[in-house]
């Protein structure tokens, strides 16, 4: 059985069963990547093209790698080598790529919104890996994935998500991602990092990071944007470090077995300490692993049924 | 103009400057109203042509004070004909075009082109706006007095914030000196930053950065504390937020010279137009919250908002069909306009009476318009509307050049039916 939608846009989109169908396909698909030919021809014929706007090496190497597991055709675009630096609009790039009649389309974009801009202009499948600050889907499924299969269950657990809320794709799919699933999401990060109307997406938010990590099963840090340093929202890395930094004195206070997640690429030493990053409870490499699987469960279910 | 005269019969005539309610007719002759009540004792030949306004409103012609023109500079967007068109059709007969054109209307010269340009489109009067600073660039003053003896009748930065407050103090002294009124677009653009739309939940479950309403009463405060320094007389464009209508509700009550205007959309939309990345729902201010809009609306029924003006702002397709963050702010509202202030009569927020005094009446008085209402010897500016059209806004039908209207669709009662300007008529959809 497939998916019944044509698009993966954002976690909000997708209802519990749809989640659960994906992690389960996710689970099943990753032993292909321990075979020592990793290919099934699943997807044999079927063309995707990984559009990314904005630099990305995890996610857009996970989906190329995903579809090509599956044995789909690739083509990768990436804007500074495209005509997004002529002058194209995403319009008219989508009414072009669609005249080359892909199955599915992978798009990351810097403007919050574009995934859904594109679909609505397409025939084909499109897979949203990152738009603005809007939502990362597969990311949110990935880290979904992983926690199940450490945890077994998603539900009632306590995760903390903690860095810049405000500008996080991350953050925003993972909350309403692990809300949905039943787990207790705690938001935390500086005031000016925790956007106004936050409450919609339904989980509490405090300024203290010991008190969001305070028996927390989960704990996803969030990439600090360096460029953000010195403006108006944190005054250095420094300071960043010693206030909201993931340390292992402060991982003392949640559960024993903690699992920590970061959606990479990691600042090591600013949100997340290099013994911790390395330490016995990350499970960062896991993340970037079943990355590869969720994404070959969503090309998938999206394509490999008849539509 | 032609030397027409024509007997508009029947109608309900209601003017807020004389008070006139109820049904009488109306002479025109020479371009301007001969008589009101009962004229028939006044015809001479030839007779008149008879305009049957039977269960129709006749109201001093509207008059829209925030317009954007486009023209010089964006024809294709809209020109000064396709815009005095539009507001032909939407029951205006004079607007205000704001100066943020290429170049921008901060001398002589371009105001002299704007109004010859009206001139020969020959439908709805135009009025310029001149600019504040010269470029626009919120640095030194433009020429008031020279845009003044070409016929500019206010001045604003709209678009831009005069951000720099001793700039705006001295703008609204030197305005004084001319009798100009300052039109005050109130935005502090360090709060907005990169704000693409109304800050709260929905900006923030969209993932887009949010502008708060700080960015626009910060602005307000400050303006009424220079009105109150300077005691020039300031008129705050488009306001949108609970905080802004509560200060200038303030201003008013302490007897300072401040007036306001709101658009449409802020009286009939909220932050959730955007919710599916509608850019024709991308505005500055940007569309906020129900608590904001019904301050609006409260603000409107007690007076303290005085008038009702589109801030029409074509865009092409160029600037709208794009990702949300890289489109163009505005939308256009000179054909939808009156239609969507009806609803607030409807509605029962505001009288008939109320309603044309906020879309003609006032914009005359604060403008300063040397002819306010419909009084004998006054030009023979009127919009005839027939209360009971329904429609549904189809924006391939608007005589806009641009399209970019989040009323697409929609379903409305209540609309224009003939333009006259000096006595001639500009549309007729009788």
């Amino acid at each position: 059985m497939g998916l019944s939608k044509k698009d993966i846009l954002d976690i909000e989109s997708l209802s519990v069963e749809e989640i659960e169908l994906i992690l389960d396909t996710a689970e099943s698909l990753k032993e292909i990547s321990t075979r020592p030919i990793k290919k099934v021809p699943t997807l044999r014929g079927k063309t995707i093209v990984n559009f990314f706007y904005e630099p990305s090496t995890r996610t857009r190497t996970s989906f190329e790698i995903a579809a090509k597991r599956l044995s789909a055709d690739t083509v990768g675009i990436s804007a500074s080598a495209s005509s997004i630096v002529k002058g194209e609009t995403l319009v008219d790039t989508a009414r072009n790529l669609e005249a080359m009649n892909p199955d599915a389309i992978v798009i990351r974009h810097k403007s919050a919104g574009a995934a859904h801009m594109l679909a609505g202009l397409v025939d084909a499948s499109v897979i949203n890996s990152g738009d603005g600050m809007h939502a990362h889907p597969t990311q949110a499924l990935l880290d979904m994935m992983t926690v199940r299969e450490k945890k077994g269950r998603l539900s009632a657990l306590r995760v903390a998500i903690i860095g810049d809320i405000a500008h996080s794709r991350v953050a925003r799919s993972n909350t309403l991602g692990f809300g949905k699933m039943g787990a207790n999401v705690i938001l935390a990060g500086p005031p000016t990092m925790i956007p106004r109307g936050i409450e919609a997406l339904g989980a509490p938010f405090t300024y203290h990071v010991a008190e969001a990590i305070k028996d927390a099963d989960v704990i996803i840090m969030l990439r600090i944007q360096k460029e953000r340093q010195g403006g108006y929202l944190f005054p250095s890395e420094r300071e960043y470090a010693q206030c909201y930094g993931l340390t292992t004195e402060r991982i003392a206070g949640a559960k024993e077995d903690v699992l920590i997640m970061h959606p990479g690429p990691i600042n090591r030493g600013v949100e997340i300490a290099p013994d911790v990053a390395d330490g016995p409870y990350s499970v960062i490499l896991d993340q970037v692993a079943n990355g590869v699987a969720v994404r070959m469960a969503i090309l998938y279910l999206l394509l490999g049924g008849p539509r | 103009m032609e030397n027409s005269k024509y007997l508009i019969k029947g109608g309900r005539v209601i003017d807020p400057e004389t008070g006139l309610d109820g049904l009488m007719d109306i002479l025109i002759e020479d371009g301007k109203i001969a008589s009101i009540g009962n004229p028939q004792s006044k015809i001479r030949n030839p007779k008149p042509e008879l305009i049957d306004a039977s269960g129709k409103i006749v109201t001093p012609g509207l008059i829209d004070m925030h317009v954007h023109l486009r023209e010089p500079g964006h024809e294709y967007k809209e020109t000064i004909e396709t815009g005095c068109l539009a507001a032909a059709h939407g029951g205006f007969t004079a607007i205000c075009c704001m100066p943020n054109t290429v170049p921008v209307n901060d001398n002589q010269s371009v105001t002299d082109y704007i109004l010859k340009k009206a001139g020969s489109a020959g439908t709805v009067r135009v009025y310029p706006v001149g600019a504040i600073s010269l470029g626009l660039r919120g640095e030194s003053l433009a020429g008031y007095g020279e845009m003044n003896a070409a016929g500019a009748v206010a001045v604003s930065d709209d678009g831009n914030p005069v951000m720099n407050a001793q700039l705006m103090r001295r703008a609204l002294e030197y305005a004084k000196g001319f009798g100009l009124l300052v039109i005050s677009h109130c935005e502090d653009r360090n709060l907005t930053e990169n704000g693409v739309m109304n800050e709260g939940a929905v900006a923030t479950r969209l993932g887009l950065e949010g502008i708060p309403n700080s960015a626009e009463t910060v602005m307000v405060a400050r303006d009424i504390d220079l009105c109150e320094l300077t005691g020039a007389p300031v008129h705050i464009a488009h306001v949108s937020t609970e905080g802004a209508v509560r200060l200038i509700r303030e201003a008013k009550a302490r007897g300072l010279p401040v007036t306001t205007e709101t658009a449409p959309h802020y009286f009939s939309l909220t932050e959730d137009a955007v919710a599916n990345y509608d850019t024709n729902a991308k505005v500055h201010p940007p569309l906020r919250t129900v608590a904001d809009r019904d301050a609006v609306r409260e603000a409107l029924a007690d007076g303290t908002i005085d008038v009702i003006a589109s801030d029409h702002a074509p865009h092409s397709s160029m600037e709208k069909e794009l990702e949300f963050d890289r489109a163009a702010n505005g939308m256009i509202g000179l054909e939808t306009s009156l239609p969507l202030s009806l609803k607030l009569v409807e509605m029962g927020l505001l009288s008939l009476m109320d309603l044309v005094a906020k879309m003609s009446n006032n914009p005359a008085r604060i403008l300063k318009l040397d002819y306010v209402g419909l009084k004998p010897g006054n030009p023979a500016d009127l919009t005839i509307i027939d209360p009971e059209k329904r429609f549904t806004v189809d924006a391939d039908t608007f005589r806009s050049k641009s399209r970019n209207t989040p009323f697409n669709g929609w379903q409305l009662k209540g609309k224009a039916v003939l333009t006259v300007v000096g006595g001639k008529i500009v549309f007729d959809d009788q």
